[in-house]
């Protein structure tokens, strides 16, 4: 690096003088982007803080314990339980992993591996186009048309084959943790599919070519080569997918009931954190209504936070096998 | 020529009068049309008056008048003691009225309901509309074979507020199991968000029933059920029979009444007023003024526009009594001269 002075000193500038980098220009420039990189995490430090506080009355008042694992939920009384909305937040974000995880992988391994080159790019398109329909539209989309179908044909179904499971036993009204699940699946799928479709394409040439040169069908390369190597940023893949399943409140709210009560039956209508607040944080006002809420947030937070610490780790593994296998 | 004219005339009017005096309020959203379009009116009588409302909800206005963050709040519910007891000098004052009725979607029309069975079908025990108390009520509707699905407001509303506020009075096992809020603990039922959200739910769900506004109802042409009012007479919910549930209620000096299961024949069981929230006593002389002049045009002109936007006006015994409130507010420790502005 030149001393500044040089270029003062009547010396002929170089024609690259101005690219020229300044210790100063350095100096601004790396505190820049740390108060750009750091923002985040003042951000989230500051969400937990303020949550923290907020939430403080409901936490001494009610009991940690018997606030996590209490089910009534009573804002007239003052008695607050947090199980109904994290059982109804786990289950229908369990439904949507389970239903979108094989339609995406089978969607990713279509368009990587056996689908025609000229239909990869619409269905990418669509995929983008799915990922993009604001969560209001996909809470109408369903309660308009999926809950009625849940209702007339599939819950029946349901019934009638696998009546036998607790899951799939009651009335059916269509709305409930199936028809949240099934409306979350739909969102997540994108996500999902996106991700795999990126860790498919990580997936070594040399291996696929030698398995199929060994003589293997193209199922059996895939299910001997292809996803064992995948199969770690998959799960990454899905574990993301069911961190915006957690978090996802307009279409869920729509059409899961806001029922504040713990059934076995997917047909039982249910409640979810984000949705118990969105719905009552505007009006509540006794001050332990309005802790109890934030304490919400805090416990939606925390399962966030734990299950994307979990994706992260996931996906770090998965990179740095592929870089393994690359060398 | 004409536009010619026009300019001269808004120059002459923007370099006549001072800077806009704007109010801000913030609260309920129940009145919004209506306030809306009222602010609307009176900016066009006033120009240099602008009022701002944001209806953010009602605990949100109360909040943020408590806070003096806003000029005037709006609630659908009457503070409550301990509300109050954080705003010194407010003032509720009433400007219409609202209802809530039961709608509901089954294959006969022309439902009544006594508060009896009302309350037993949000209790949870009344789950068929084949069952027999519904028959005794209603002796020309055949009752298909169906279940009851009861639905709600999920989210936190005036609207709750008003409808379990009415099952309490009516109801003393509703009174000590569920109680007066807006949110409670329901016995039973689905809950849609707002009311188009419980509207939703109803139509899609057949033998379902529930409530919303009023003014929601009229203006969806949704199925209305009569109920039976404290004089034992079945009324129809409309702008007139809410108007009489106001006539039916003795009026204290701060209206922070309920208007449920007022007394009357044909007042309807379910109605409320809407409030204003200001000072008794404003700082601002200019926005003080603006408020104490505004309320007189509302509890006046400001009536005529509110039936045809669904909501109830004011009888005339409340009229004459919020007069002399609106008369009492005062700005800067005087009174506002308001014979004028009639």
């Amino acid at each position: 690096m030149l001393p500044p002075s040089e270029t003062s000193a009547g010396v002929r500038p170089s024609p690259l003088a101005h690219l020229r980098p300044s210790p100063e220009g350095d100096r601004v420039w790396s505190a820049g982007l740390t108060v750009f990189g750091g923002s985040v995490l003042v951000i989230a430090g500051l969400i937990l803080a303020e949550l923290g506080t907020q939430s403080g009355p409901a936490w001494k008042k009610l009991g940690v314990l018997s606030f996590l694992f209490g089910s009534a939920w009573d804002p007239v009384q003052d008695k607050f339980g947090a199980l109904p909305f994290i059982y109804g937040t786990l289950v229908t974000s369990a439904i949507a992993v389970l239903v979108a995880v094989p339609v995406s992988v089978g969607l990713a391994l279509f368009l990587s591996e056996m689908g025609p080159k000229q239909l990869r790019r619409p269905v990418a398109f669509a995929i983008e186009v799915l990922a993009a329909i604001p969560s209001v539209i996909f809470g109408l989309w369903g309660l308009f048309v999926m809950v009625p179908w849940l209702r007339e044909y599939v819950e029946p179904f349901l019934q009638k084959t696998l009546g036998f499971l607790p899951l799939f036993q009651g009335p059916m009204i269509g709305l409930g943790y199936l028809a949240a699940g099934l409306i979350l699946a739909v969102m997540i799928l994108p996500t999902i599919a996106s991700v795999t479709i990126e860790v498919l394409k990580t997936v070594p040439l040399p291996l696929k070519e030698g398995a199929l040169a060994l003589g293997a069908t193209r199922w059996e390369a895939i299910t001997m080569t292809v996803l064992p190597y995948a199969r770690p940023g998959i799960f990454g893949a899905a574990l993301l997918g069911l961190g915006r399943a957690l978090g996802e409140t307009m279409a869920v709210t729509m059409v899961i009931g806001n029922s504040p009560e713990i059934h076995a039956s997917l047909f039982a209508p249910g409640y979810s954190l984000p949705a118990v607040i969105a719905n009552e944080f505007a009006e509540a006002t006794g001050a332990v209504h309005v802790a109890a809420l934030a304490a919400l947030g805090l416990v939606l937070f925390g399962i966030t936070i734990i299950l994307n610490a979990l994706a992260q780790l996931l996906l770090q593994a998965v990179s740095k096998g592929v870089r393994r296998g690359a060398q | 020529m004409k536009k010619l004219a026009l300019c001269a005339m808004l120059f002459l009017a923007g370099s006549a009068r001072a800077a806009p005096i704007l109010v801000t309020g913030a609260g309920a959203t129940f009145p919004y049309p209506l306030y809306s379009k009222w602010f609307s009116d009176y900016n066009k009588l006033f120009p240099d008056i602008r009022f701002n409302y944001q209806s953010i909800g009602s605990g949100g206005g109360i909040q943020q008048f408590t806070n003096g963050t806003v000029d005037f709040g709006a609630t659908d519910a009457p503070m409550n003691p301990e509300e109050m007891a954080k705003a010194s000098d407010v003032v509720h004052v009433p400007t219409v009225l609202g209802a809530v009725v039961v709608t509901y979607n089954t294959p006969f029309t022309g439902l009544k309901l006594t508060p009896d069975l009302l309350a037993g079908i949000y209790l949870g025990k009344i789950t068929k509309w084949s069952d027999p108390a519904l028959a005794k009520v209603n002796p020309d509707i055949k009752f298909p074979d169906m279940p009851i699905t009861v639905v709600r407001r999920s989210d936190g509303s005036g609207t709750t507020y008003v409808f379990t506020d009415y099952l309490a009075k009516i109801s003393p096992e509703w009174k000590d199991k569920v109680g007066t809020g807006k949110s409670v603990s329901w016995p039973a039922g689905l809950g849609g968000k707002g009311n188009e959200g419980v509207t939703g739910l109803i139509k899609q769900t057949p033998g379902a029933i529930g409530y919303v506004e009023l003014a929601y109802a009229n203006q969806n042409k949704l199925p209305l059920t009569s109920l039976q009012n404290k004089d034992g007479a079945f009324v129809a919910p409309s702008i007139e029979s809410t108007s009489a549930a106001a006539a039916g209620v003795a009026m204290p000096a701060d209206y922070r009444v309920s208007l449920t299961n007022a007394a009357g024949s044909n007042a309807y069981p379910i109605a409320a007023f809407t409030y204003l929230l200001v000072h008794k006593d404003s700082k601002d002389e200019a926005k003080g003024d603006a408020i104490v002049k505004f309320l007189w045009w509302a509890i006046h002109e400001g009536q005529a526009v509110a039936a045809p936007l669904d909501y109830a006006p004011l009888p005339k015994a409340v009229v004459s009594m919020v007069e002399k409130t609106v008369q009492g507010l005062q700005v800067q420790g005087k009174p506002v001269p308001l014979a004028s502005s009639k």
